[in-house]
């Protein structure tokens, strides 16, 4: 493989082609409400750009993260798992209900209410994964449906089981976590900082796991030969099936591993700041992790990136109330990334094929 | 019952439905499983779903996957709420359309144009949609023409009618007798509920609401009898040999994925217009996604999204009206189950029937343990109904064949 300047310039178009239209298409919804758009992305950029935003930012993409590694995963499998919202809802909800009834050692009681976390999601996932290869639901309708009686599920469940009565507040909450059972955050990380700068905050002890969790997603779905069969399955399921792969059984495999991963995204903030499931859960989360997963193209270090830009774009735009613009500029900004750099990859992958079967026909000719 | 004729068919299952309907009510008391305002909601209701699963129709025969169809319709709800309130409400029902077309000419672009993946597109266009709906009302409620940063001023209401002399209704100053209504109210076991019934679905309808529910046959007519409708879905089963045939692949996918647009954005004004009187964000409240569901299970037709979209609004008009009504359905929910066991049992399908057998247990159990279902199970109805239905029921389910597939014009082999 020869590295030549052509070559580059392909690499490089797509991110900065893609970067360009979604910066353009920005600016043009806040011309057309009369907002200069160079004071609102430096307004964004300086107040992203501090310590305490930052941190949060990183925090904020841990969970975006693990939720569109559980989506990617089906995707790696041609399936489409919607229903990470409802998976991580419920497991959140059950992990933190068990997770308060009993103390172990630190790190063991963490542990526990991951498995907790995880079983509830990947059980709720399962159901989906049953009835696609028993009766062949889709699973896209059956994970949308499930996430809806998730919902309701967890409702009840908080309101009329697992809520404990807190004076003088109308919050319906679980019981505290015990404190073997919060999670740390990485104070090694942030203890040379100013403390005025990180406003007392800290980085997730859960980022940590995130980026390991990247690591081993990168690992079985590209090193091992569960990852190949998951893969062949997705590309040409005839294929696989002809091949020896049992599809069916990688179709319940894969939901149940989603269901099981989207349990841990629900535990960021609620191991590290809430300490219980309560009424201001995250909504939203296992939504935003599709266009997450979508933009990262499902790879471990694409996801990476994408979801530090969606956390990025989420944080900083808090700012722009300061400057008399509504901070859900920000959903225009991530949907106009999204759609831009999907079609700018698309557009020159294509290119790409055109000229590498120019230069095919070239070298037959001549030959 | 194989061998009977089709409408006779349907008429069994319609009388099938409102026996038991009307069975189950005499056992539990529940008046409002048959009555007129259940009817009239659970149509009221099922409108902007059956719209949805029919802008889904047009995208999906043309082989373009819409999971954008939330989003359309959020635009197609703000347009009815922003014009509506300004230009009254014919005019707000237009620019939904409008707004939804927009919507879907963007996806159109996105996935034929650029040949996309289909649900990444889709899900672009939904977040887009919620923060330009959010964005433009904050605006709006800001320099102070909106009354909240939610939630548009009052939009008029469309006039409402009824069938001259059988559902009351008014007729160039005339007031029609209430025929249906009458019948309604006497009590009569079975044959009052299927007045009642039949006075909810005609009785009090919006003109809209007419109009909406006649594009269902409509868009029948329009894709299996018309050349156009033919090459439309030529495009979604076998693009490469409709080209070959000199049809135009590119703006068939077109037409489909904008009119889908159209549909979708007229049921998220429907929304604002007629099932309410103001656009509110969250109004669709995902009703994108579950037309999208009422489409698959209507296994792609339009009847067929009909008796999906119908399934939703009934549920759905039950929890908002009446939870003991719902608690009678668990009755329902088991007689159906003892019924389907029987069937698989002689077609000697056991697990199946074991599997409906415990299902029938489990709903006279909780029959009698609760006397009134809680809230949220009772908003969970639809959704549990849909996957029972979908589980339970045969699958003989068949998507267009080049359905969210890409294509490129000149790139068959």
């Amino acid at each position: 493989m020869k590295v030549t300047p052509k070559k580059i310039y392909l690499a490089l178009a797509a991110p900065v082609s893609a970067a360009v239209a979604s910066i353009l298409i920005s600016s043009l919804a806040l011309l057309a409400t009369k907002k200069s758009p160079t004071e609102a992305f430096k307004t964004m950029w300086e107040f992203g750009a501090t310590t305490s935003s930052v941190i949060e930012t990183l925090n904020n993409a841990t969970s975006y993260y693990i939720a569109a590694l559980a989506i990617a995963i089906t995707f790696r499998a041609g399936l489409f798992n919607i229903g990470v919202e409802g998976q991580l809802r419920l497991g959140a909800l059950f992990a933190c209900y068990f997770g308060a009834m009993f103390t172990l050692p630190p790190v063991l009681h963490i542990l526990a209410i991951f498995i907790i976390s995880m079983t509830v999601g990947g059980l709720w996932a399962a159901i989906a994964g049953i009835l696609k290869v028993k009766r062949g639901v889709n699973e896209v309708i059956s994970t949308i449906m499930l996430n809806s009686i998730a919902g309701g599920l967890s409702a009840y469940l908080l309101s009329k089981h697992f809520t404990v009565k807190i004076e003088g507040s109308n919050n319906l909450t679980t019981q505290e976590l015990p404190a073997s059972g919060q999670m740390p955050n990485l104070s090694f990380l942030t203890k040379n900082l100013d403390q005025s700068a990180t406003q007392g905050r800290g980085i997730y002890g859960m980022f940590a796991i995130a980026i390991a969790l990247g690591i081993a997603f990168w690992w079985i779905v590209n090193r091992t030969r569960f990852g190949f069969e998951l893969r062949a399955s997705g590309i040409n399921p005839i294929a696989a099936r002809v091949s020896g792969v049992n599809s069916k059984r990688m179709i319940v495999i894969a939901m149940i591993s989603s269901g099981a991963i989207a349990g841990l995204s629900g535990l960021p903030t609620v191991l590290a700041e809430t300490h219980a499931y309560n009424l201001g859960f995250r909504a939203g989360l296992g939504f935003s992790a599709i266009a997450v997963a979508l933009l990262g193209r499902n790879s471990a270090i694409g996801m990476a990136f994408s979801s530090l830009l969606f956390s990025f774009l989420e944080v900083s735009s808090r700012s722009l109330d300061l400057i008399d613009i509504a901070p859900e500029t920000y959903f225009i900004m991530q949907g106009a990334i999204l759609l831009s750099s999907v079609i700018a990859f698309e557009v020159v992958s294509r290119y790409r094929v055109k000229v590498v079967s120019e230069q095919l026909a070239k070298a037959v000719a001549n030959a | 019952m194989r061998n009977l004729a089709k409408p006779a068919r349907l008429a069994l299952y319609a009388f099938a439905i409102v026996f038991s309907l009307s069975t189950i009510k005499l056992i539990t008391g529940a008046s409002d499983l048959t009555s007129v305002g259940t009817a009239s909601s659970a149509l009221l209701l099922s409108v902007p779903i059956a719209m949805a699963a029919l802008g889904g129709l047009f995208s999906e025969r043309s082989g373009v996957v819409n999971i954008g169809l939330e989003g359309m319709m959020i635009m197609g709800a703000w347009g009815g709420g922003f014009i509506g309130a300004k230009h009254g409400p014919w005019a707000g029902l237009l620019a939904g359309i409008v707004m939804g077309a927009l919507g879907a000419a963007l996806h159109a672009i996105a996935t034929v144009g650029f040949g996309v993946d289909h649900v990444v597109s889709g899900v672009a266009i939904n977040i887009i949609a919620a923060g330009l709906a959010r964005y433009l009302s904050t605006i709006l409620y800001k320099n102070g023409t909106w009354v909240g940063p939610s939630q548009s001023p009052d939009i008029q209401s469309i006039g409402v009618n009824g069938l001259p002399i059988l559902s009351g209704g008014t007729y160039f100053g005339w007031k029609s007798p209430d025929l249906f209504g009458s019948i309604a109210e006497k009590n009569w076991f079975l044959i009052s509920d299927t007045f009642s019934i039949l006075r909810g679905l005609t009785g009090e309808v919006s003109y809209v609401t007419v109009i909406a529910i006649s594009l269902v046959p409509l868009s029948y007519w329009f894709l299996w009898h018309t050349a156009f409708g033919l090459r439309l879905r030529s495009a979604g089963e076998a693009p490469t040999a409709a080209e070959s045939l000199g049809v135009n692949v590119y703006l068939m996918k077109y037409a489909g994925v904008i009119v889908s647009g159209g549909f979708a954005g007229f049921g998220g004004a429907f929304l604002a217009i007629v099932a309410s009187n103001h656009y509110q964000e969250n109004q669709t409240g995902g009703r994108g996604y579950i037309g999208l569901a009422a489409l698959i299970f209507g296994n792609w037709r339009p009847g067929g999204l009909m008796t999906g979209a119908g399934l939703f609004g009934f549920a759905d008009a039950l929890q908002l009206r009446d939870a003991t009504a719902i608690h009678a359905l668990l009755m329902l929910l088991a007689f159906a189950m003892v019924f389907f066991a029987f069937l698989n049992l002689k077609k000697k399908k056991f697990a199946t029937s074991v599997i409906s057998l415990a299902l029938a247990t489990f709903a006279i159990w909780l029959y009698i343990t609760f006397t009134e279902l809680p809230g949220q199970f009772v908003t969970m109805t639809p959704y549990i109904v849909t996957l029972l239905v979908l589980g339970l029921g045969t699958q003989r389910l068949r998507m267009p064949a080049a359905d969210g597939v890409p294509y490129r014009k000149g790139g068959g082999k």
